[in-house]
């Protein structure tokens, strides 16, 4: 980290074994300039506090999915029993799985949340392009992995969410057929699949723990976006991390984790399919197939496209176009706050992703079907042609001089 | 405001936080630690039974119990004779044979597994080495148990455990 300025060293005071260490390892200096000292914008909201709670979630769910790995066997014959055992035999063994399952359901909300804080505020502007497609490439692979631990209880769902999953691949022309094959290690989802799927369940996680490492420090490279966009100019703009974000987070943090314990104990199936506590069966497909929550939207627009090649390209599309947010926004503001037009496509955008959501859950014909037609359309066009044209068309509200004048102002308005 | 009160009341906040937080993360470590222990299966005491009528005076059985070998054999009068004139004193453990039965002093029930390190002796087969003292000789380390069971010599602390169990009419049942 060549950027990383030595700005802070331990304080005197300090006791004489972190002293001994810090200066063999400089690691508690390093700690301290990134996590305790480090310069904060001002003027950050709640919203900001996704970014810990993602990271904190990641941490939960490795430290249960480690500890289920211990009991669960990876095999065709006994992964429903040994899932079975779990909830039943080994100690507390509900309450790790609960709080594993109902955890990938939180991850997606915080980490929805988090990106659409940062599309709201344009957190991927220059200079922060790389830290936003870091977090696209985490989102991607906690897709894979939150897919790939679906299929190991080895129910209904998983095997046929497995099923449908991988013969999306069958739609690519000519070698289709050949990669669906080279996924399933068979000629359907089988033995071979359920064992790489927990490999991969299995590495996913701390591939994320390298990428989370990456977008931090490229966070810490320019410091936080903050709620108008402006960078933080004199050092009156800035706040250390502790204790002003970290009590900030803290409050977060139990809210989130009392929301997440309220689903673990009253609720632990709310985000779950039935069909799941059947064993897997591969004569029969359950009656009304769907995926979990978090890829309903997903979902909506591959079935809003009456092509089968034609579905998967969009689909793959829709979390892709992602990748290239930030050379779309044309726009020299940064802040949604100061960009009228923007501020109503955006809702508009939230709309139809909530719209798709839904859609995604219901027989694909009828008023569902034209709902996910009319919405996918918006998806990509909020993307593909209003974040460019907005740019040039739009007439900006005045952005504040610097965070102080921005906090002045919206005081002397109340 | 009085800015010793405050210093004194920040501590107290900072304190009581960081004592709620570390009991809320020893609190969470209970499940994460007891989900290790043994699960309610493999609690659910598992019990073998074992038909002795077949066994003849000399014979030795083994059986499985939780996991482990358990040595069954049926002694002489002989070696019942012989196992109750041992001289306790200056035995490792000493335990005299008697104390080592409830009824039916002729079946020797002990756990196969030698209390040095855990390995299963050998002297269940008549062609195995079965000591200096008749009984079992473990490989590993060279433990030396007689008739009865009990460490006679070697690195072994205790004598072969004896399991929980009962026979009637000739059915022995472990656990």
């Amino acid at each position: 980290m060549a950027n990383v300025k030595k700005s802070s060293t331990l304080s005197k005071d300090s006791n004489r074994i972190a002293k001994w260490i810090d200066y063999r390892l400089p690691i508690l200096s390093f700690l301290k300039a990134e996590a305790v000292d480090y310069p904060t914008p001002r003027n950050l909201n709640y919203w900001w506090n996704f970014g810990s709670l993602a990271g904190i979630t990641l941490v939960i769910m490795i430290l249960t999915g480690i500890w289920l790995a211990m009991h669960y066997t990876p095999h065709t014959a006994h992964a429903f029993e040994s899932v079975e055992r779990i909830m039943r035999d080994v100690n507390y063994g509900w309450l790790l799985r609960y709080i594993h399952m109902n955890g990938a359901s939180m991850f997606f909300i915080v980490v929805y949340v988090h990106m659409f804080r940062g599309l709201f505020y344009g957190s991927y502007k220059k200079p922060r392009e790389l830290l936003w497609i870091f977090g696209v490439l985490i989102l991607l692979l906690m897709m894979a992995t939150a897919f790939m631990g679906y299929v190991l209880p080895w129910g209904q769902m998983s095997f046929w969410g497995a099923t449908v999953i991988t013969n999306l691949f069958s739609a690519i022309p000519l070698v289709g057929d050949s990669i669906v094959t080279l996924l399933w290690g068979g000629f359907s989802v089988d033995n071979p699949t359920l064992n790489r799927f927990f490999a991969l369940h299995y590495l996913f996680p701390f591939l994320i723990v390298g990428l989370v490492f990456l977008h931090l420090v490229a966070l810490h490279t320019h410091g936080s976006n903050n709620p108008t966009g402006v960078e933080a100019k004199k050092p009156s703009d800035k706040i250390p991390f502790h204790p002003y974000y970290t009590v900030k987070d803290i409050l977060g943090l139990v809210i989130f984790l009392t929301i997440w314990g309220a689903f673990v104990f009253f609720a632990p199936n709310f985000f779950g399919e039935p069909d799941n506590y059947i064993p897997a069966d591969p004569l029969v497909t359950p009656p009304h197939i769907v995926p979990e929550w978090y890829f309903l939207p997903f979902y909506a627009i591959l079935r809003s496209i009456p092509d089968k090649l034609g579905g998967v390209v969009l689909m793959f599309s829709a979390v892709f176009v992602m990748f290239i947010i930030p050379w779309l926004d044309t726009s020299p503001v940064r802040s949604g706050r100061y960009r009228p037009l923007y501020k109503i496509a955006y809702v508009f955008f939230l709309v139809a992703c909530v719209a798709l959501g839904w859609a995604g859950a219901q027989e694909a014909e009828g008023v569902p079907l034209l709902v996910s037609r009319l919405a996918t359309a918006y998806y990509f066009a909020f993307f593909l042609i209003l974040m460019p044209v907005l740019g040039f068309i739009e007439k900006p509200l005045p952005v504040p001089e610097s965070l102080q004048e921005s906090k002045r102002k919206k005081g002397a308005g109340r | 405001m009085d800015g010793k009160a405050d210093k004194g009341r920040r501590d107290f906040l900072i304190l009581t936080g960081y004592t709620m937080g570390a009991a809320g993360l020893a609190g969470l470590a209970v499940p994460f630690i007891d989900s290790l222990n043994p699960a309610a299966d493999t609690q659910a005491l598992a019990t073998t039974e074992v038909n002795l009528g077949l066994l003849q005076p000399g014979q030795a059985i083994t059986a499985m119990w939780r996991g482990k070998p358990v040595f069954i054999r049926h002694r002489t009068s002989e070696e019942i004779e012989q196992a109750r004139t041992v001289e306790l004193k200056g035995l490792p453990d000493p335990e005299a044979d008697e104390a080592r039965f409830k009824d039916n002093p002729q079946f020797l029930v002990v756990l196969g597994v030698c209390t040095h390190l855990g390995c299963v002796p050998l002297g269940q087969k008549p062609t195995d080495n079965k000591g200096d003292f008749g009984g079992w000789f473990c490989p590993c380390h060279g433990s030396h148990y007689d008739i009865s069971g009990r460490i006679r010599k070697g690195p072994a602390p205790k004598n072969l455990t004896i399991p929980p169990y009962e026979i009637k009419d000739k059915l022995l049942k472990i656990g």
